[in-house]
């Protein structure tokens, strides 16, 4: 990390971000930041841009215009690897373990460590994730260990892992797209009191959630996307939740984003 | 994000004595069950032939032959737990020994021989791996292709003929590869267990073997950690060619004959010390321990058949009677709960 950089650098910054796929203007001029320790959610309607937004700032796509800013360099991100070097990751449901592989090899995929022969240190991989399951997860029971196969695990604990590893590996920034998807309402709370512990860490999160309540319930601030462009960011404590829905409601039939 | 309880519980409750043999056999299950098998098929040989089974003869022959498929299988795994497969190692095997005496014959060089014969089959596995991970041509399709192709090969290069290669025995590197120890132990079998031990360690230990797991596993979630998709298949595939070069050199090297045919025949039985190893066709899992259980059973059934008295040709039966026994049971242990 860079010497310079102060507690009021935002970690992620665009500035008139477009983006097109040849004639459709899918983000027309974004300018949005993310500061530290705060998740910002991403509310808006499908085809508002959320999800082509994200893959301009993880490293999918890249910006057919304007600038994107990590800890206040400018950057022009080749992949989704170079994204997660400079410590932006992202944490998709489905995609993110391999179910048949114990644990302690999921957490460090593609980052394990070795000796100069590329042989793991198992034992000290080990002691790493069970550490990280017994801190950051609350995982106390003896049922699940470093040895457990991932397909034993529920939704939500799937999440928590990938969120575990993601904050092991020094992420600044996670990304949670739709992450209470398809999910029970007792483990939502559970991927939702994870999402608060990234903040509690010092680090940041994006939320993308259909539900307005979860989101109400976990997020900062809320950064409303209108056909590619943003239509109002919003403080918790400016809006209620009520009048975040209202407001949405509105924005959906009338195309105007009025606050009440 | 801990939740409150787990601030008390830094480290995981130590397991008691009994719970430990518990987890390690859960762990293990695929590599206790064969080991089971294994252990009860020698006991039936025992009883049904104990005046063969009690002599040493019968195992210096089977340790004289088993490197053959020994050393594919150890590859061949690797491409299993890709979820992938590879018919064509058998032809590679005879491309690789037509290099290894043409090249012999006509330089005198032997390790110069052995180099080609290994360069040779590595490229050929090089060329499979390209062909599927690169080009995208799904396995068994691209081996069935590579695999007639290198056969028609060596039938062209060989014109059909053997080649006499006696005069390999007169090279130390012979006594090297394939002598014998006190005891008649053959070299290959020595050569067969430290590279069986390698690929073990490689395969549970070893960021390779982490990697060609994921890739089996899931794809996608491999590629998303950064594992380099891509280049785990070509390596797998490498490697493969690498070992059909090596099985070449020793089966050649031990029989001082080359023929068209020379690998013929060792597909099924190196696929299936794979598969009775406990390594499922849907990746993403095995066992490399498995696999050298497997190749000591495929090894030894055949003259252990002969030596119950038997009749050779119950053989195949037998053969199919515990592939499908042993598949049987993986599917029972390892059906999800």
């Amino acid at each position: 990390m860079n010497q310079n950089t102060s507690q009021q650098t935002p970690i992620v910054e665009l500035r008139d971000i477009h983006k097109s796929f040849g004639r459709v203007h899918v983000l027309r001029g974004v300018d949005m930041e993310v500061g530290r320790g705060e998740i910002v959610a991403l509310v808006g309607d499908n085809g508002a841009g959320k999800s082509t937004l994200i893959k301009v700032i993880t490293g999918v796509h890249k910006p057919s215009g304007g600038s994107l800013l990590i800890n206040g360099e400018a950057v022009d991100l080749q992949s989704v690897q170079d994204a997660r070097r400079r410590g932006i990751e992202t944490v998709y449901q489905e995609r993110a373990l391999a179910d048949q592989q114990a644990l302690w090899r999921n957490i460090f995929a593609g980052r394990e460590l070795t000796n100069w022969l590329g042989f793991m240190n198992i034992r000290e991989q080990k002691r790493e994730a069970d550490r990280l399951l017994r801190t950051r997860m609350g995982f106390t029971s003896r049922a699940i260990t470093v040895d457990s196969e991932v397909q034993g695990l529920s939704g939500g604990e799937k999440q928590g892992i990938a969120i575990a590893r993601a904050l092991h590996f020094e992420a600044e920034l996670i990304i949670l797209d739709e992450p209470t998807m398809g999910l029970s309402l007792k483990e939502t709370d559970k991927v939702l009191d994870f999402a608060r512990g990234i903040r509690d860490a010092g680090k940041s999160v994006i939320l993308i959630d259909h539900n307005i309540l979860h989101v109400h319930a976990v997020a900062d601030r809320f950064v409303v996307l209108d056909r590619g462009r943003v239509a109002g960011s919003f403080r918790k404590e400016q809006l209620s939740r009520d009048q975040l829905i209202e407001m949405m409601v509105e924005l959906h039939h009338t195309g105007q984003l009025h606050v009440a | 994000m801990a939740v409150s309880v787990s601030q008390h519980a830094p480290a995981s409750p130590a397991p008691e004595r009994g719970e430990k043999v518990m987890r390690f056999v859960r762990q293990n299950r695929i590599e206790v069950a064969i080991t089971v098998i294994f252990a009860i098929l020698y006991a039936i040989f025992l009883i049904g032939a104990p005046e063969v089974y009690t002599q040493f003869g019968i195992y210096r022959s089977f340790m004289s032959t088993m490197p053959y498929i020994g050393v594919m299988a150890l590859a061949a795994t690797f491409v299993v737990t890709l979820g992938e497969v590879d018919l064509s190692f058998p032809s590679v095997m005879g491309v690789s020994a037509w290099v290894f005496g043409a090249s012999f014959v006509a330089t005198g060089s032997y390790p110069l021989a052995v180099v080609l014969a290994l360069a040779v089959g590595a490229a050929c596995g090089l060329l499979n791996g390209l062909l599927i991970a690169r080009v995208g041509v799904p396995s068994i399709v691209a081996t069935i292709g590579t695999m007639f192709f290198w056969r028609g090969f060596v039938n062209v290069l060989a014109e059909g003929r053997g080649m006499a290669l006696v005069d390999l025995r007169g090279s130390a590197w012979h006594s090297v590869l394939v002598g014998r120890l006190p005891g008649g132990i053959p070299m290959q079998f020595v050569w067969f267990i430290l590279l069986a031990l390698l690929f073990m360690a490689i395969y549970r230990r070893h960021v390779f073997g982490s990697h060609v797991l994921f890739v089996g596993d899931n794809e996608e979630s491999a590629h998303m950690m950064g594992i380099k998709v891509m280049r785990v298949k070509v390596i797998c595939f490498t490697l493969l060619g690498l070992m059909s070069g090596l099985a070449a050199i020793f089966l050649v090297s031990e029989v001082t004959y080359f023929w068209p045919t020379t690998g013929d025949g060792f597909l099924l039985p190196a696929l299936a010390a794979v598969f009775i190893g406990g390594t499922p066709v849907f990746g993403g899992r095995g066992s490399m321990y498995g696999t050298v259980i497997g190749v000591l059973i495929i090894g030894s059934l055949e003259a252990g058949v002969v030596a119950m008295g038997i009749e050779g040709f119950y053989t195949q039966l037998i053969y199919g009677l515990l592939i499908t026994i042993a598949v049987t049971v993986y599917a029972v242990i390892m059906r999800r709960k």
